[in-house]
């Protein structure tokens, strides 16, 4: 080739080569990230659903109050009326959406003493005990029922 | 007519090109539909947690809650919420006692008889931050604030550098060794998504903890906040934390 072309040739070879990877890099680009990429930022949309899908474990007090009305109205007079059912029964959804799924039993002394043992720095409004000293660590059960526990009630 | 390999070449690359950008077009097009949510509208919601720390008892139903509703792993002993005790002598008062055995998960043995200086118990999640540090630390886009300030993870996007691990300032992140992906409080957003208040909230016997729903005009978070001595943990670091507690101790870092 002669003419003001001669020079310009490997020049012309390499900007196909440029675009020919611009090309690749759009397509590969276009191929790889989701459509939902960047949609609310510099993240996949989805992501979000995903989360938002995984399914529940603790139903609820309002789901327990359903079939359980007796209980609740057993603590209304009481200070444990604000406890939800699951803080002392544990996790039970399944049980609410089935109810023949067993309740697990509860260590009622355990529970008691989470909240009322003395001496771990509960605030000072907190009703505490020494297990010691105030029933020698039997079990509270006998005195206190758990969900209506002041003690000028019927056992 | 015949065609040159050049002209050939020429042809087809544009050809190529026009193809390609047609098709991006129309795949915005298409993406343009809003996704299906329920009742849950994004926009209407901006999540905050307040805990008062004069409620707090240390009995650890949060963190029993915690690790059964998002089935966190038990071994090694990692959380999504924990609660740590202070415990300060008046003696040397810039030198607070801490611990926080097992999290707290089966609550706090007798330590401090009454009297003893002051303890108290402080519960820990994520801060949900809205300009938050580990979200920018991110290479991959896998972690960011929702538009309803809930910070959260892709787990698919997630290839486990542990850069967001060190750049929470909160120590609220761990590497989940089952999935090798980053992992942290949620803030139960299954469930806040569902109409359904966090399973740590649900569960604390004291009211400790409150979530709060600061776009809602209703929700009496916001007398709480205006009516209490309000502190956020590391002011300092503007990450704008949304974690408020009552009745902090500046001893608490």
């Amino acid at each position: 080739m002669r003419g003001p072309l001669k020079d310009v040739e490997h020049l012309i070879r390499l900007a196909a080569l440029f675009a020919a990877g611009l090309l690749f890099f759009a397509v590969a680009r276009a191929e790889f990230v989701p459509d939902d990429f960047g949609k609310y930022g510099h993240y996949r949309a989805g992501a979000i659903t995903d989360v938002a899908a995984k399914p529940m474990v603790y139903a609820g007090r309002v789901r327990c109050t359903e079939c359980h009305e007796d209980e609740v109205n057993e603590a209304a007079p009481s200070k444990h009326k604000v406890i939800a059912c699951e803080t002392c029964h544990g996790a039970l959804l399944k049980h609410a959406d089935d109810p023949e799924v067993a309740v697990p039993k509860v260590d009622a002394q355990t529970l008691c003493l989470r909240c009322h043992a003395a001496n771990t720095g509960k605030p000072s409004h907190q009703p505490t005990v020494v297990a010691k000293d105030h029933s020698d660590e039997d079990s509270c059960v006998p005195c206190h029922k758990a969900h209506d526990p002041r003690m000028d009630q019927e056992p | 007519m015949e065609t040159t390999r050049r002209e050939f070449l020429m042809v087809g690359t544009k050809l190529l090109v026009m193809t390609s950008v047609t098709a991006s077009a129309l795949e915005h097009i298409v993406a343009g539909a809003p996704e299906a949510a329920a009742s849950y509208n994004v926009a209407d919601h901006w999540w905050a947690m307040l805990i008062d720390i004069e409620k707090c008892i240390g009995g650890g139903h949060c963190v029993r809650a915690c690790k059964t509703e998002n089935d966190v792993l038990d071994e090694p002993m990692y959380f999504r919420t924990w609660v740590e005790r202070y415990h300060i002598n008046m003696s040397d008062p810039e030198h607070p006692i801490v611990d926080s055995p097992d999290g707290g998960i089966n609550g706090f043995s007798e330590k401090y008889a009454d009297g003893d200086g002051k303890t108290f118990f402080v519960p820990k999640l994520c801060n949900h931050c809205t300009d938050s540090p580990c979200t920018q630390v991110c290479p991959v886009g896998a972690t960011f604030r929702t538009n309803d300030g809930v910070v959260l993870i892709d787990k698919d996007y997630c290839v486990g550098c542990r850069y967001c691990v060190q750049a929470c300032p909160y120590g609220c992140r761990y590497l989940d060794p089952r999935s090798h992906t980053a992992d942290k409080c949620t803030l139960c957003y299954h469930r806040l998504t569902k109409g359904m208040v966090p399973a740590c909230v649900e569960v604390c016997p004291t009211g400790a903890r409150q979530i709060a729903d600061l776009k809602n005009p209703k929700d009496p978070a916001h007398e709480y906040l205006r009516t209490h001595k309000i502190q956020i943990l590391k002011p300092q670091m503007a990450t704008g934390a949304k974690v408020y507690y009552n009745g902090l101790d500046g001893a608490v870092r």
